[in-house]
């Protein structure tokens, strides 16, 4: 920060120092912000794997988890607020399209419809879930503390390989398995007439979610895969040069 | 007297992404690139590979270079006239909107084929739609004078799937069987229609001042200023009062058919239209140092 010395105005000096404050609150902020959602898919997992030693069914293991997983991922929407005032570099729109189809999933799927909180469907993203969080805001988290495990960086550019898809599955078999209740019970629908002169099916909407899956997927795929190649590709050069 | 001097330019032309030679030209006279398959439309031509396009006004001479220059070309895609977009995503809407005012068949209960609406709002919103659209595509052959001729092709497809998306929707509902008319019946639909009729004429009179600013075949660009019409006037408080006018046609038509997807397409409109309103607002400032600082770009005194 020498040069800053030297440029010499009063203003300038201030403007620096107002940088360097903003930067540091912003480290410090998204230091404690990635411990704790770290910390509380920790205490989801942990949950989950009690219930399921204790009770030795899945049955009624959303039920317990519920609330927390509500909380947590819900909380994840100031991710969208980050990349928007640029305390992290990613786009918004990538960051708001993923945190708002786990919303979807949590909401206005698993919350609202209670019959399928029991299918297996519904496990099954959990648990995937789970283990991407965890991975990712521990990545993040030691990565602001600049002292980063190579086994986590390993975790986070592999695990989704086989996560991911996984994911995909469980979060569509439990949308497939959710259709019929919808469609009996003609939930979040608007029929005509009414004074709007608009109407609304939940059902056909949800089918049009499961295709938009077809081109959303792979898109997203192969961008994680693109950012491991060129994450590997980075520690091949460092090698070299040792 | 000495004969003017001569100057020859020697000029290389280089693709913007790979840095290959295209080509070599001593002494030339003006530019060219060999291959019909990029006709003109679809040439960029730039000093720096990622800085702006020269403009087909631009002369060699006048250029910031030395007796060596060096210009990039940048492939833009396959191009399409302005023109041609503009009919094709204004027709869209008109012929749409009435296949579903007649009630063709497969879009309603079988019964209600080729019946119509017992609701007079309803046949006086196909009008007011109709007369939009057929304005716009007039507006398109006879009023307009582009500045750029072409744009990307794969324009035409988003900007049809727009029109004739938005334009499907809403007609679906102000002419569905079970359609409900507005609330305050007669009183808001008058007033709905007096507001529309207002902001097309205010439009219509913005597009043909804007078209008097511009004397055929020039591309010279004046700040407008209001005229005799008192439709102009506007120009005194608003960048861009065809946006303004446009947002209040749609307004009328909404207050009219009181029909949410409507409401819908107002609002997407008038985000659109407030992005290139600001554009156009910036490019008047850093244009024309002598620029009116009352005018806002869309909404007096607000956006």
């Amino acid at each position: 920060m020498a040069s800053s010395e030297e440029d010499g105005t009063v203003e300038e000096k201030e403007n620096n120092n107002k940088k360097r404050t903003k930067s540091t609150l912003a480290t410090a902020w998204l230091t404690f912000y990635n411990i704790a959602m770290t910390a509380g898919w920790l205490v989801l997992a942990m949950a989950m794997t009690r219930f399921y030693i204790q009770k030795g069914t899945h049955k009624g293991l959303y039920r317990s988890i519920a609330r927390t997983l509500k909380f947590f991922q819900t909380f994840a929407l100031v991710e969208v607020g980050h990349c928007a005032i640029g305390i992290v570099r990613t786009s918004v729109i990538v960051t708001g399209v993923q945190v708002c189809s786990r919303i979807f999933m949590v909401w206005f799927i698993t919350n609202s419809i209670r019959q399928i909180q029991s299918e297996e469907s519904v496990i099954l993203f959990l648990v995937v879930w789970t283990v991407t969080e965890i991975t990712r805001y521990s990545y993040y988290t030691f990565k602001l503390l600049n002292h980063l495990p190579y086994f986590i960086k390993w975790a986070r550019y592999n695990l989704f390989i086989v996560l991911y898809p996984v994911g995909v599955v469980g979060e569509l078999l439990t949308i497939y398995a959710a259709l019929p209740f919808v469609r009996r019970s003609g939930m979040y629908s608007m029929r005509l007439p009414n004074k709007y002169n608009v109407s609304f099916d939940y059902y056909y909407c949800l089918i049009i979610v499961m295709l938009s899956y077809i081109p959303l997927f792979p898109q997203l795929y192969f961008h994680m895969l693109r950012q491991r190649r060129r994450m590997l590709h980075g520690e091949v050069i460092v090698e070299k040069d040792d | 007297l000495s004969s003017p001097a001569v100057v020859f330019f020697e000029v290389e032309i280089l693709d913007a992404k790979t840095k290959d030679k295209l080509c070599f030209l001593d002494k030339i006279c003006f530019l060219f690139v060999s291959d019909p398959q990029w006709y003109p439309a679809r040439q960029s031509i730039r000093l720096d590979p990622k800085g702006k396009s020269l403009k087909d006004e631009d002369v060699l001479q006048h250029l910031p270079v030395g007796t060596t220059a060096t210009f990039y070309f940048r492939d833009l895609g396959a191009q399409i006239s302005w023109v041609t977009v503009f009919l094709t995503e204004y027709t869209g809407p008109l012929v749409i909107y009435l296949l579903f005012y007649f009630r063709v068949p497969f879009i309603y209960p079988p019964k209600y084929d080729f019946t119509t609406s017992k609701h007079w709002v309803v046949h006086l919103a196909c009008m007011c739609h109709s007369f939009h659209y057929v304005k716009r595509l007039l507006e398109t052959l006879f009023v307009h004078r582009f500045s750029h001729g072409t744009m990307p092709l794969r324009n035409i497809f988003k900007n049809c799937t727009y029109y004739w998306g938005f334009a499907a929707w809403m007609a679906y509902y102000i002419n569905h069987p079970l359609y409900t008319p507005p609330i305050y019946g007669e009183q808001q639909i008058r007033i709905a229609l007096i507001i529309f009729l207002f902001c097309q004429i205010g439009n219509f009179s913005i597009h043909i001042a804007l078209r008097n600013l511009r004397p055929p075949g020039s591309k010279t660009r004046k700040i407008p200023y209001p005229t005799k019409n008192p439709f102009t006037w506007i120009f005194l408080l608003v960048s861009c009062p065809n946006y303004t006018y446009e947002l209040g046609s749609w307004l009328g038509f909404t207050l009219m058919t009181q029909c949410l997807p409507v409401a819908f397409f107002t609002l997407v409109g008038f985000i659109q239209m407030t992005v290139w309103a600001k554009g156009k607002h910036r490019s008047y400032l850093k244009e024309f140092r002598d620029y009116p600082p009352l005018r806002s770009p869309i909404l007096p005194f607000i956006l």
